[in-house]
């Protein structure tokens, strides 16, 4: 399982890095084997810093992050080694993922001399093959191409297929599809919910609601850092409480529904103030918890 | 009729070949519509926006033509351009910071701009505090720098900008696609609000995202690999899409309330041509599952009851005459 507790998270900016910006305050959630979570926020919100976390890209300023009981924070090398062999990170830009100079099968080969250097080559082909169908890739046509040659939804997917190789439990996607076009994103989002179903826990980081509600058991609102309502994805979407969740859910732009014409031209959405400390969450149903305020 | 277009081509030119990006394209936009431009990346819709207004350095005129309220737009002459250029066509680009200068102040930015253009700035700053207003942006950000604004701000300060001097036609390129999804609502409506105001009188919006152009776009047009590929009022496509390439673009997408539990939906298969070297006949073919061997010529663009479909198999919408062969303007 993975775990954050009170995890919070300030960088240093303006120059000299005398400002401070908190971007995470004092989260906690829990990620099972099998779930997709979703995190769901605007820009800003810090939802990519919590994947980052996961990943220990970067380390929390307070709290932690614990994976089966270790915390993540103070692994080092093979226990590190062996963390990243359990979880993975998938990122927005399918484009600037990969080094433009090497072809795709390259990224296959550093995985198998850096992880499994006792595999045999015929043998790691296989597993490569393998991973590759797994993903609906089909091996011939992109493993000896370079990164310009493949689209976007196969970038993407030879992503995901070098994170299978190293036999993830978890898998940190963040805005995977929101470059990809509409006829491919849904085959990403799709194969993700196939993964689930095989046992993988999934946080699918997403500022699109829609995509959120479509694939996610639970989900997340985040807003400047603290979390604004969690709980299972019907209840969170069905009946949101917060007034930030209402407001959001407004705004989506909807194929069945126009906008409400009255408030046309109006200031965006309810700008609520910041808030110096998170607020407390308040728990109004079954797997479903709310920010009090 | 604001704008008429006439098999409008444009291809870039590189090092491989020409890219036919833009493979004549013929359309009209009605005073005070606003027509949506939707499909995939690199199917030619911000080619289309962008040779209205400006030709970049790859880009070649080849053929067709652009009439703007009777008078033809010089589109291969890019001094000449310049007569219309912020008069009578304004384009809102996707960054807007990239459309601000960062060293100016938003106030002197426009100071500047406008003398550029031989108008008075300060007849017109009576006239630019009120539209700012509208907007819902405080006077005070024209004495700001373009980096102490959020994205949403920006892009509405652009947006009061283009506007300014009443063009016929504003292009947007995908303005809201940047943005979070409450701002987007803002800036979209902000859109509508500078139609319904008469500061523009037509406009193309850009994007590829069919759910916003269906709340503020009155028709859309979707366009596949550099051609057309159906036009119709919004509440059509989105409804009654004919064309098979829109019937499965709307089908792909997720709407808050669809779940993969509860409904699967499915992509599409394949990926568009190259346009370096665009098949014959219809380019959608090899993704359609609809084709037969017709669609080896390559379809005409019908246009019948409103709205303009360039499919052989698609079926016609349901009318009352007696099924006569459709002829259309064939090109």
């Amino acid at each position: 399982m993975l775990r954050l507790d009170g995890v919070s998270k300030t960088y240093r900016v303006g120059s000299l890095g005398r400002g401070r910006l908190t971007a995470v305050r004092d989260v906690s959630f829990e990620l099972n084997p099998g779930e997709v979570l979703s995190v769901i926020g605007e820009s800003g919100s810090g939802k990519s810093t919590i994947g980052r976390m996961i990943l220990r890209l970067l380390l929390p300023t307070a709290g932690s992050i614990t994976y089966d009981d270790a915390d993540i924070g103070a692994l080092h090398r093979g226990a590190l080694k062996d963390y990243y062999r359990n979880v993975q990170g998938v990122f927005q830009d399918p484009f600037s993922s990969y080094n433009p100079i090497f072809k795709a099968d390259r990224i296959f080969s550093m995985v198998h001399a850096e992880f499994f250097p006792r595999v045999g080559a015929d043998e790691w082909r296989q597993r490569v093959h393998e991973a590759l169908e797994s993903v609906g890739l089909n091996p011939r046509d992109c493993l000896h191409k370079f990164p310009h040659q493949l689209s976007g939804g196969q970038l993407q997917r030879l992503l995901i297929a070098r994170a299978l190789l190293l036999d993830i439990q978890y898998l940190v996607a963040d805005e995977i599809i929101s470059m990809l076009d509409a006829s491919t994103r849904i085959d990403v989002l799709n194969l993700l919910a196939d993964l689930k179903t095989r046992g993988l826990g999934i946080l699918f980081i997403t500022h699109d609601l829609s995509l959120g509600n479509y694939i996610s058991d639970r989900t997340i609102i985040l807003r400047h850092g603290c979390v604004v309502e969690l709980g299972a994805t019907q209840k969170v979407f069905g009946d949101p409480r917060h007034a930030y969740t209402q407001d959001l859910l407004a705004s989506v732009p909807l194929l069945s529904e126009k906008w409400r014409r009255s408030d046309a031209g109006s200031s965006p959405a309810v700008r609520l103030p910041e808030q110096a400390e998170a607020p407390e969450l308040v728990r109004v149903d079954d797997d479903h918890l709310v920010a009090a305020g | 009729m604001a704008l008429h277009v006439d098999d409008l081509r444009v291809y870039y030119r590189t090092l491989a070949g020409d890219v036919k990006a833009l493979d004549g394209v013929t359309f009209e936009v009605a005073d005070g519509e606003i027509m949506g431009l939707a499909g995939e990346s690199g199917c030619g819709k911000s080619t289309l926006g962008k040779s209205l207004i400006r030709l970049d350095g790859r880009m070649r005129y080849v053929d067709g033509h652009a009439v703007l309220d009777g008078e033809e737009l010089p589109i291969w002459d890019d001094g000449a351009m310049n007569a219309f250029r912020f008069r009578s066509v304004s384009i809102v680009p996707q960054y807007a910071m990239s459309a601000l200068n960062p060293t100016r102040k938003i106030g002197r930015m426009i100071h500047e701009l406008l003398r550029a253009r031989g108008v008075d700035p300060h007849k017109t700053q009576p006239e630019l505090q009120r539209r700012l207003e509208l907007v819902g942006l405080d006077i005070g950000v024209l004495g700001l720098y373009p980096i102490e604004l959020s994205g949403g701000m920006k892009q509405r300060v652009v947006m009061v900008i283009s506007t300014l001097l009443d063009p016929a036609l504003l292009i947007a390129d995908e303005i809201t696609s940047a943005l979070d999804v409450s701002t987007q609502k803002a800036v979209a409506q902000t859109l509508v609000e500078i139609r319904d105001r008469g500061f523009v009188k037509s406009m193309i919006f850009i994007t590829h995202d069919l759910a916003v152009l269906y709340q503020v776009a009155d028709t859309i047009l979707v366009m596949y690999a550099g051609k057309l590929a159906e036009k119709a009022p919004a509440d059509e496509i989105v409804s009654n899409p004919r064309h098979p390439y829109t019937r499965l673009l709307v089908s792909s997408l997720p709407e808050v309330g669809v779940r993969y539990e509860e409904k699967e939906l499915t992509g599409i298969p394949g990926r568009p041509p190259s346009l370096l070297d665009p098949p014959t006949g219809c380019r959608f073919r090899s993704r359609c599952p609809l084709a037969t061997a017709r669609c080896e010529q390559e379809p005409p663009w019908v246009e019948q009851n409103g709205r303009g479909i360039a499919c052989w198999e698609a079926k016609p919408t349901p009318v009352p005459a007696p099924a006569a062969p459709l002829v259309g303007n064939a090109r």
